[in-house]
Parts: C-alpha cells; structure tokens; sequence
C-alpha cells in the first residue's frame, strides 16, 4: 500500500480554464494531492473528473472553495469530510459519500449507498435517486435532501442537522434520535425507538421550503410529515428498558 | 461458626440486592478485577554462564521505538515505549488531559485523544499527538486529523470488546456536549461499530480515505479489544494498519458495565501472544508495530510485553494513579464516596476527589496539570529504567532485544498462554516437547 508521489499532470489548470483529470490515466493519489494544494483555489477552482469507474477516495479532505465535477460512477467515500468545496458526481455513489463533510456541498446526481453523509457536521448532501440504508447515520449537523427513498435505520442516532426524504422511508426510520430533525413525503416503513411524528408548525414549513429550494427539489413543503425525537430514552431509565 | 458461600459470597450478594434495588446494571470505571494469568505469572532468566549480562549504567540499553514506519512519511519516532493510551476529554477533565500530554512531551512519548474530539489544552502540550477515529465520531474534525501525529481507528477496547463507549450525564457538561454535537446532560451510548463500514475489506478501503485525507503523512494505527486476536491481528495488518494497538481485558474504561468488564475478552498474557504470532505468519512482524495495554503497570511489564513480541505499550490506569487517582490523601473524601483509596472505580459517576475523571470545575481545578504532568513522566521514566535493569540482566543493548527465551512462567495457565516453558522445565504447554 505505497503512495504515489509523482505529481498531476493536469490539462492546464488555471483559475480560468477547467482543470481536467483522466483516472483512467492518473490516479486517486494524484488527484487527491493536487486537490489539497494550499493554493488550489485561486489557480485551479474548477476541476473535472473523468473516467472515475467506481474507485474509492475520490475527492477527499477537500478544504478549498473549489468545484469539482465527476462524470461517472464513484466507489466508497467520495466527498468524505469535505469542507468547502462543491462536489457534484454525475452518475452513482458508493458507501459513505460525503461521510463526516463539515460544510460545502455535495451533490449525487444518481443513488447513492449505504450511509451516505453519515456523521457529516455540516453542509448540504444532495442524492438526486435514492439513498441505500442508514442514510445519514449519526449526522452531526449536516442537512440532507433525498430525492428519492431511504434505506432502513436512516438517521440512527442522528445527533443534528436535517433529513428530507422525498420519497419513502424504510424501516426504523431515526431510531434512538437525538435532535436532528426528518422530513417525509411519502411513506415511513416503520419508526425506530425513540422516534415520532411531530406537528409541522410553521417554522418546519419554512425551513423544508428552504432546504428543498437549495437541493433543487419541486415539492411541496405541505405534502411532508416531520419527525423528531421522543427525548424519552436520553436518560437510562428501568421502565424504557424494553425499548432498546 | 459462620462459613461464607463460594459461590454466594457477601460480594455476589450484595450485586443481587443492588440490582433488586435500584433495577439497572452497575457501572464503574477501570478494567478487570478478578484474578487473571498476567504478567506476574513470568519471570526473566538473567544471564550467568550461558549468557553474558550488560553492565547497569555504564553499557548501553537503549528503549527508543519508531511506530508507524510501513506507509508514512512521518512516522513517530518516541524515546520510550511506554506511551498513554487513548482517554476523552469528557471522560476526564481537560487539566488531565493537559497532564498526560505534558507528561508524555516530556519523555518524548506519544499521548492519545478518545471519544469525543481533540481539545486545544491536550494539542498544545502533547509533542506526539494520536487521533483516535471511533465509532461516534464525536468531535471528528479533518482539521485536527490534519493537526494529529498518528490516526488511531479504534474498533474495540479491552474493558468491552464489542461494545461502544458510554458517558453518563452527569459529565455532559455544556463543552464536552457542544464537542459531541448533544443535548447537555444525556447519558450518552456511543455506537458499537462504525457508521460506514463493516469487516476487513471495508477497513482497508477506510484506511486508504484516512490515507488521502491526510496525504500518506501519518502512521495509521487500528485498536482492537483482545478476544480473537490471532484473526482480528491478521486482518487489521492485512487492511493495511501500521500500528494494532491491543488491548486485553484489564485495560480500563471510563464506564462499562461490571459485567461486561468482568466476562468479556481475554487477558493481555493471552492475547499477546496471538498478535505476534499473526503478525509473524504475515511476515509482518516488527513491520507493523504492536502496541499492548490492558493491566500494564511498571518495567517488568513493559519489559515482559517486550520480550513476547511487543513494539510498545500503552498505559492508561496507571497513567491516572500516576497523576494522583486513588492517592492516599484523599482516602476521607472516597470515603464519603463510599469508597477508600486504593479501591475508587466509579469514574464514570464525575465526583472524583483528585479532579481526574470529572468535569466538576472546582474537583478539576485540584489537578495542577504541570505537577501531575512531572509526576507522570517520572513514573514513566521509572518503568523505562526498570525495564532497562531487566533487559541489561538478560544480555540486551536494546529493550526490542529482549525474546520469549528470556522468559519462564510460575504457572501452568501463564506458560500456556504466554508459550514459555514452565520455570525449571522444558514444557510448554500445547507445544511439543
């Protein structure tokens, strides 16, 4: 498992012109490397990303106010923990996309899998299809748009931030939650311990109207149903036993 | 005459009508307590006719370790091999936490984060700094990923192979909930397995994303509870770690269940030798280094973990005694803990009277972290000397030259599990004569 050191050899990366990297030809390393150049975003702000053929760590540890477009398919990780950047996948997202991000934006034009933006602090997820089980596992502060369903234990111990589902919710939805908070249009399978349907006040109207305005999404706020925790599990009590 | 019950003695007894009582397990702070094979089970051979000792203080012994050299461009390079093994800010206060990455900066070892994030007072004091990467990821920030020396993904601990971490609240103070992302005062269960991948195949695919992350700088350590050993120290190395950091059943914990404590995982003697053992059929062994914890507490461990096949240790219970958990001054005040000094466990409860496992401002503020720092590094310089005067006695200029051959056990359970004779036979147990 050695590192690649030899540096990118881009087309031409400026602050005007799109830099362009083949991963049939460089590899992720490479890719990565000159991603995280201190002086990435003033020289070479926009980026494309061909030929990605599903492989892992693309695009990781961003930390620059640079765009990044990938036209394919992506494997486990892609985004994780960006800060900053725009991340924009033109096709599928494997396990894990935009895993802890803490701000920026990523965007799956496709489905994505399993715990895509699990425990991200902040910054918006975007999954254009469908989002595979634990979506948003243990996100921290992260608000999320789903435009499709979610897999099962979506949200599982969702500490903060948002969760929109624009279609249907599978099993388990937001077990042992803590304050994040979920939206639903379509259907919810089943809810997980500690979770409830709360009322929509205005406030839940404006703020899914905001968020599904910067994901993109042509719903109607009214048409969701919120879902938030019971706080009844925060403290260990001999009752709730049978709950966990 | 009153006969007390082997099996229903006053201690049983007591855990019965307590869980009558109060209707929920007990939970404490610390490792194993019941009497496991362990390191005073062994004993060194010195030299004499068939081999020749070093001279104390005059011939060399030296004690330095590089961890983390497979893949990193910056691997660590610390003078002893005694290092702090992984503990929250949360779990403990943040003058602790100062102390130990005092105490370690000043005999040039490394210090380690826990559940719940780096804290700037532990950042700025500690020269070598391990990130741990947990289940939670509370506090997870790329920023002090980027800031850290070593990435530590921990998968177990010892005290609870399986299990995930758990704060009460009563330490959910405003910083350590701000820190974790919760609401103050929970009793927090952190997750027992990560949130993004699951077994081997997954890991190293995790370990590249740390890797790239962080731009192959760092050395890639992965912490595992003892319980398979031998399989989770061929698939971790095989993943692609740099350092496995293993920890046996009397490592300790901030709060776990009793019972999890006392029935789950095997003991560091055991566990120990499985590692090595996985490591060499790899050919990994000395390549990736082996860090061992779990009831390690002076020099002739240190010196018996090295002679097994260790690279370092890592200390955490004695680490705390050291900065003064348990000290004898305090006995009246555990006691109206209900405790004494010598027998304080309950870390997890926040009311520790020597200002360690709290985050009481005015119990913390009795840690004066640059006094509990020097007391840590003298006792961490005094496990190193002791191993020292070991190592000299069998014959080794180098604490890593030490070797299973220098090694007898007292006990037929040690020698099975350390495979090392029998002292005054040939047997090892399981082995062929």
């Amino acid at each position: 498992m050695a590192a690649l050191s030899t540096p990118l050899d881009v087309q031409e990366p400026s602050s005007t012109t799109e830099a362009v990297v083949d991963l049939s030809i460089a590899d992720v390393r490479q890719l990565n490397g000159a991603l995280h150049a201190p002086d990435v975003a003033e020289k070479a702000p926009s980026w494309r990303v061909t030929n990605p053929d599903g492989r892992h760590g693309i695009a990781v540890g961003l930390d620059a106010e640079v765009t990044v477009e990938i036209d394919g398919h992506v494997g486990y990780y892609c985004a994780g923990m960006n800060k900053s950047a725009t991340v924009t996948v033109h096709g599928n997202a494997g396990v894990g996309v935009a895993e802890n991000m803490m701000s920026g934006t990523v965007r799956v034009r496709g489905n994505a899998s399993q715990s895509a933006g699990a425990t991200a602090h902040g910054g918006l997820l975007v999954v254009e299809g469908s989002a595979a089980a634990r979506c948003g596992i243990s996100m921290k502060g992260v608000d999320i748009v789903v435009g499709g369903d979610v897999g099962h234990m979506s949200a599982f111990m969702g500490q903060a931030g948002r969760l929109v589902v624009c279609g249907d919710a599978g099993d388990a939805l937001g077990d042992s939650l803590y304050e994040a908070r979920i939206y639903v249009q379509g259907s919810v399978k089943s809810l997980g311990a500690d979770c409830v349907e709360k009322e929509m006040r205005g406030e839940h109207l404006a703020e899914l109207a905001e968020l599904l305005a910067a994901a993109g999404m042509a719903c109607d706020p009214a048409g969701f149903r919120r879902y938030g925790s019971a706080r009844q599990l925060y403290n260990f009590h001999v009752d709730n036993a049978s709950a966990y | 005459m009153l006969r007390e019950s082997a099996t229903f003695d006053r201690a049983t007894i007591a855990d019965i009508q307590r869980a009558a009582e109060t209707g929920i397990y007990d939970i404490r702070g610390g490792g194993a307590k019941r009497r496991v094979p362990h390191f005073d089970d062994l004993l060194f051979l010195g030299a004499s006719m068939s081999r020749y000792p070093l001279e104390g203080y005059r011939e060399r012994c030296d004690t330095d370790v590089v961890l983390g050299d497979r893949n990193a461009t910056y691997p660590l390079h610390l003078s002893t091999p005694v290092t702090i093994a992984g503990m929250s800010f949360g779990a403990l206060s943040g003058r602790a936490k100062e102390a130990l990455g005092r105490g370690a900066s000043e005999v040039g070892t490394s210090t380690t984060t826990g559940d719940g994030g780096m804290t700037p007072e532990e950042r700025g004091q500690s020269k070598h700094l391990v990130y741990q990467y947990l289940p939670s990821r509370y506090g997870m920030n790329p920023d002090h990923l980027r800031m850290a020396d070593a990435i530590e993904i921990v998968l177990g601990q010892g005290a609870k192979p399986g299990g995930g971490g758990m704060l009460l609240g009563q330490k959910i103070t405003e910083r350590v909930a701000g820190m974790r992302t919760l609401p103050m005062g929970v009793d927090q269960r952190s997750a027992c397995r990560h949130p993004d991948w699951t077994g081997p195949d997954d890991l190293e695919i995790k370990i590249r994303e740390l890797r790239e992350i962080t731009d192959w700088e760092k050395p890639v350590y992965v912490k595992i509870g003892a319980s398979r050993t031998y399989f989770d120290v061929k698939l971790a190395a095989k993943a692609g770690a740099d350092v496995i950091v293993l920890d046996g059943m009397q490592g300790g914990t901030a709060a776990t269940q009793d019972v999890f404590i006392e029935h789950v995982g095997i003991p560091t003697l055991a566990a120990l030798p499985q590692a090595v053992q996985a490591l060499q059929e790899e050919g990994l062994h000395r390549k990736v280094q082996l860090v061992v914890s779990g009831g390690v507490r002076n020099g002739a461990d240190l010196a018996k973990c090295m002679a097994l096949g260790a690279d370092a240790v890592a200390i955490g219970t004695a680490a705390l005694v050291a900065l003064g958990d348990n000290a004898p001054h305090l006995d009246e005040e555990y006691r109206k803990l209900g405790s004494a000094a010598g027998f304080y466990d309950d870390w997890q409860a926040g009311r520790d009277p020597a200002g360690i496992t709290t985050q009481d401002p005015e119990l913390a503020d009795r840690l004066d972290p640059v006094v509990g720092g020097r007391r840590l590094a003298n006792f961490i310089r005094v496990m190193t000397m002791e191993a020292q005067v070991i190592a000299r006695a069998c014959g080794k200029a180098h604490l890593h030259s030490l070797e299973p051959e220098d090694l007898v056990a007292l006990t037929i359970e040690a020698a099975a599990m350390a495979r090392v004779p029998l002292a005054g036979t040939s047997w090892i147990p399981g082995q062929a004569l």
